[in-house]
């Protein structure tokens, strides 16, 4: 299949932290690649880094063959072809739910606006959030923001979604409702990279896991190998602290 | 006391003062909005930080302020000659008043899109938006309610200064204080002027309050 994502040989440095060393991998189109691992060990840096919100100090990125460089600016057309969700949803306070949507189509892609209003409402109909479309963020809550932010991502018809611990913020019942989103897009074979900490929904939604610790990939297979019979030390070791119930018995 | 010709003259003080204060808080935004802008975005963590442009900002920003307005007025007056053809009057007294709301208005903008959130910056970046996208779109739209309360207090602090610029025959209401009730010893004249400049700037900041609550989307 299509190779849609390729990072060759990436490398992030803070100071003098290497948060990123040399990570490969890549992305086919209709996979969903769930990224999981302890936390600072550089998942949300590296989705940042492929959406050029962050610099490299070395390596690529290829988007569909091509290679981008994140902070160049002519390449701001194929960063619409990425979407990405945050962790804390950041939809615009002062804009009305539909405002938020259509804004980016319609200001950075120069799409008609009476169109991409009729697609945004397809869109928040199938999120069930049509009924608030002129609310402003407030008024909602935090599982409803973030499936805005997602239709908002969506909107754009990107080739490849980034998801960034889209529930970590959210209150246990409304991570369910999001998931279920994601869960559907996936069904959809959309591309999506998604970290999380989520692991029930890692294994439903994942065609493939990539577990990693200290800026390093450690290891990558498929949910049911990873779960059921991790390779490394250092994944049985996260995988543990999972399991709650077992220990108490 | 108070006969037709004080009246008169009182009204047209108050024209003046409004005059002057409106057009200059007006012409000052002229000037000092995109400067402000500019520095927000050159800032070390802003969108397009450049440490030359921003020191340079910062700099004459600086510079300005720390001279006392009446001074400015003082030293500003053979410019002033050359852009209004006269030294004193209200005309004359705006452009002092804009030399020095510029670089106060700059400052109060670049804090006020300093608020805005980091998160949502971010959103706009990630969804491909330019730079003048994401300073129009986002910042100047996300930052509105405090740019609106600063443009608020600009306005009242350029009433302030609009009368104390009557110590060097600027017009207006402060002028008038000066002249009779300094100057001739007519305290009530003083006191009515006075008065006046009060409910002006309660005016101002009533209504700015009003509308600052209604654009802001983000509480209730």
């Amino acid at each position: 299949m299509e190779e849609v994502l390729k990072i060759e040989h990436l490398h992030k440095r803070f100071e003098n932290i290497n948060v990123l060393e040399d990570i490969s991998l890549s992305i086919k189109k209709g996979e969903t690649v769930v990224i999981i691992g302890p936390s600072g060990c550089g998942k949300s840096t590296l989705l940042r880094s492929i959406i050029g919100l962050e610099s490299i100090e070395e390596g690529k990125v290829l988007f569909e063959g091509t290679s981008i460089n994140p902070l160049d600016k002519k390449d701001i057309k194929i960063r619409q072809k990425i979407g990405m969700v945050f962790q804390s949803y950041d939809l615009f306070p002062h804009k009305t739910i539909l405002e938020n949507v259509i804004l980016a189509p319609v200001k950075v892609q120069k799409r008609k606006k009476s169109e991409v209003i009729e697609e945004a409402e397809k869109l928040l109909e199938r999120v069930g959030l049509i009924s608030k479309k002129d609310n402003y963020p407030r008024q909602l809550s935090g599982g409803q923001k973030q499936r805005v932010a997602i239709v908002r991502a969506l909107i754009m018809h990107p080739e490849v979604l980034l998801f960034d611990e889209v529930t970590a913020a959210l209150d246990p019942e409304m991570v369910r409702e999001v998931l279920d989103v994601i869960l559907d897009l996936s069904k959809q074979k959309r591309t999506m990279l998604i970290v999380t900490h989520e692991m029930a929904f890692a294994k439903a939604a994942a065609d493939r896991i990539i577990f990693m610790d200290g800026g390093n990939i450690v290891e990558e297979s498929i949910p049911e190998e990873f779960f059921n019979d991790p390779k490394t030390e250092r994944a049985k070791k996260f995988l543990k602290t999972f399991e709650f119930e077992k220990e108490k018995e | 006391m108070f006969d037709s010709k004080v009246i008169q003259m009182i009204l047209i003080g108050i024209k003046d003062t409004l005059y002057m204060t409106l057009v200059s808080t007006a012409l000052g935004y002229v000037l000092g909005l995109p400067f402000g802008i500019i520095l927000n975005v050159t800032r070390k963590d802003g969108l397009i930080p450049n440490r030359v442009i921003y020191g340079i900002g910062d700099f004459i920003c600086n510079i300005i302020r720390s001279v006392p307005f009446l001074i400015l007025l003082i030293l500003l007056i053979p410019f002033t000659r050359l852009i209004v053809g006269k030294s004193y009057g209200s005309t004359a007294t705006i452009v002092p008043l804009v030399v020095c709301a510029a670089p106060y208005i700059a400052r109060v903008v670049e804090s006020s899109l300093n608020e805005v959130d980091a998160g949502v910056i971010e959103a706009a970046k990630a969804m491909g938006a330019s730079n003048i996208q994401i300073i129009l779109k986002v910042l100047l739209v996300e930052a509105r309610v405090s740019l609106f309360n600063g443009a608020v207090i600009t306005t009242g602090i350029l009433l302030g200064y609009s009368a104390m610029s009557g110590t060097v025959g600027g017009g207006g209401l402060g002028d008038i204080a000066v002249r009779y009730g300094y100057y001739r010893w007519q305290t009530d004249i003083m006191i009515v002027t006075v008065i006046l400049l009060i409910v002006i700037f309660q005016i101002i900041q009533n209504v700015g309050n009003k509308l600052t609550i209604k654009i802001d989307h983000r509480k209730r």
